[in-house]
């Protein structure tokens, strides 16, 4: 599905800043995949998904989706079958549009001159009517009236309005107070299992790494340190990925935001 | 009466065919989010072709003419900022510079080209109305006309798939990248578009007054702004249909007040100076009031330090 194969990505070569931010990376990613992704501060997670992404060419190393070598493909072309959501809520919307614009941006649909048809419009109103939080009745609102959990609600909709071969989700619902961050998360959880998507997830959130998905893997200095699955991965608790990663790297997993509860 | 009837007319016309020029800025700066500082030798570029065209006989085809020269100087624009890595500002000046050169090169090494006795749209309706109700309006017609298909255009553009692109890259650019649109692609679009409004804008104008100046598109771009941000405070907030007329109104109202100032014996050299005063006025308003509580407290603060 995925096939990453030793990717490799320095951020100011040969300055004093010299940072080595993906180092000889490789990891294959199979369909249907739920992937969590753990790591300290500067461990590469958010630049691994930026280089799937093509926010910049790596500096060696390819990737393939489904069969398909996107090492070079500009980042706007990849977001065809790449969806990607962040941290930040305020990213993935157009604040000055419409929900209904919004929409009609992400769906894709028809030629350049094409205006949405009512049909369509029916479409996103079933859509939005799907999240149970009344934006259906709002669509001719501008986005940026919206709450942060209602705007990430819709920026999860707009990625996978035309299911993405891989979802990635960067830490989506860490600015969202507890409860919202809760529903985002059942709703991801929701449209990832329906669509059968390909999903790789950043959290901080030990528990729900372990809780959710089927595949966690931690990274640190740029690198996969542990790839869990199966057998291996079931009845793991988050000491245990504590202890894992003190046994092999003579220091404790350190990250401002983690939950270790 | 009949004074202030004709210069009401001459204002409406004025501000008609200058609100062609605010809606090429409602579209690059409203809607793209690009100040497009070519707008001044954009539209002496459209006066400049225009006439050329015109007096070799084609009173039809220099506007057309006038258009697609738009549509190249904002093509260049636009490839400098999203291309070349110009600074979106600096595109514009660079290439409001060169065109100067471009323009007096167009109108055959003069900086001054007459046309009063040169078949343009304007005379070719003059003539088809004589003798009839519409003979003394043919100007204001035209300027209708044009303004008309401007606004009706921008309406149903922007509703399409690449107009909402456009609007969303002046909006979040991320937003249009994710949604697998080149926001470099939507910007080229968006300016060359604006352009060819810009470049028609200065077309009809120079030959509405039988004349064009190397300097006639001089100020456009600061005029042109302070319609804009005039109609915005009274549709700022309406669909962009609302928002396109709201650009056309501010527009004449700017040509009205100016007119009436003229009046009341202002000197006509002032034009410009009004028209920057409004724009930092529009500007920096909203900012200062939203300043005013911080400033306040400020004041507040000091008296009682000052007490003790």
């Amino acid at each position: 599905m995925l096939s990453i194969s030793h990717i490799k990505k320095v951020f100011n070569p040969g300055t004093l800043n010299e940072k080595t931010a993906i180092a000889d990376l490789s990891i294959e990613i199979n369909n249907g995949d739920f992937v969590t992704v753990i790591g300290a501060n500067g461990a590469g997670k958010s630049t691994l998904f930026a280089a799937i992404s093509g926010d910049f060419l790596t500096d060696s190393g390819s990737i393939v989706l489904d069969g398909e070598d996107i090492t070079l493909t500009p980042a706007h072309e990849r977001a065809r079958y790449i969806g990607r959501l962040f941290q930040d809520p305020m990213k993935g919307s157009a604040p000055g549009m419409t929900i209904e614009e919004n929409l009609a941006l992400a769906s894709g649909k028809g030629g350049w001159l094409s205006v949405v048809s009512k049909k369509e419009k029916n479409d996103f109103r079933e859509r939005l009517a799907s999240l149970d939080m009344g934006l259906e009745d709002r669509m001719q609102q501008p986005v940026g009236l919206l709450s942060g959990g209602q705007r990430q609600a819709i920026t999860l909709l707009m990625a996978t309005f035309n299911p993405p071969k891989l979802l990635l989700l960067d830490e989506h619902t860490a600015a969202l107070d507890p409860g919202t961050a809760e529903k985002v998360l059942a709703l991801t959880e929701e449209i990832v299992r329906d669509n059968k998507l390909t999903c790789l997830m950043i959290t901080h959130n030990m528990l729900s790494a372990l809780s959710m998905g089927n595949r966690t893997i931690m990274m640190d200095e740029g690198n996969i340190l542990y790839d869990l699955s199966g057998n291996e991965r079931e009845g793991l608790g988050v000491s245990d990925l504590t202890d894992m990663f003190r046994q092999s790297k003579g220091r404790d997993l350190d990250n401002d935001r983690m939950l270790f509860l | 009466m009949d004074i202030v009837f004709s210069l009401g007319q001459t204002a409406l016309e004025l501000g008609l065919f200058s609100s062609l020029t605010v809606l090429a800025l409602f579209l690059s700066y409203s809607m793209l989010n690009v100040c497009d500082l070519s707008t001044d030798g954009c539209f002496t570029l459209g006066a400049a072709v225009s006439a050329v065209v015109a007096i070799s006989g084609h009173p039809f085809l220099s506007l057309v003419a006038a258009m697609l020269a738009g549509v190249a100087s904002g093509f260049i624009t636009a490839l400098l900022q999203t291309k070349m890595g110009v600074d979106s500002l600096l595109a514009g000046i660079v290439v409001n510079t060169g065109l100067y050169s471009v323009n007096i090169a167009v109108m055959g090494n003069s900086s001054l080209l007459n046309l009063n006795k040169t078949q343009t749209i304007f005379t070719k309706l003059k003539d088809a109305l004589t003798g009839s109700a519409f003979a003394e309006q043919y100007k204001l017609i035209i300027a209708l006309a044009a303004v008309a298909m401007v606004v009706l255009f921008l309406s149903l553009f922007l509703r399409t798939r690449l107009g909402l692109a456009i609007r969303a890259t002046g909006n979040n650019p991320d937003m249009v990248r994710s949604s697998s649109i080149d926001p470099a692609f939507t910007t080229i679009v968006g300016l060359c578009i604006a352009n060819a409004f810009t470049g028609l804008s200065g077309a009809l104008l120079a030959q509405s007054q039988k004349s064009v100046n190397i300097d006639i598109g001089s100020g456009m771009v600061t005029v042109a702004l302070a319609s804009l941000l005039i109609g915005n405070a009274f549709a700022g907030r309406g669909t962009v249909p609302v928002r396109a007329v709201g650009a056309v109104c501010g527009a004449i109202l700017f040509r009205v007040v100016y007119t009436i100032a003229l009046r009341f014996y202002m000197p006509a050299f002032m034009l410009k100076l009004v028209s920057s005063c409004i724009v930092i006025l529009a500007i920096s308003g909203p900012y200062l009031r939203d300043r005013y509580p911080e400033l306040a407290r400020r004041i507040k603060h000091r008296k009682v330090t000052v007490n003790d």
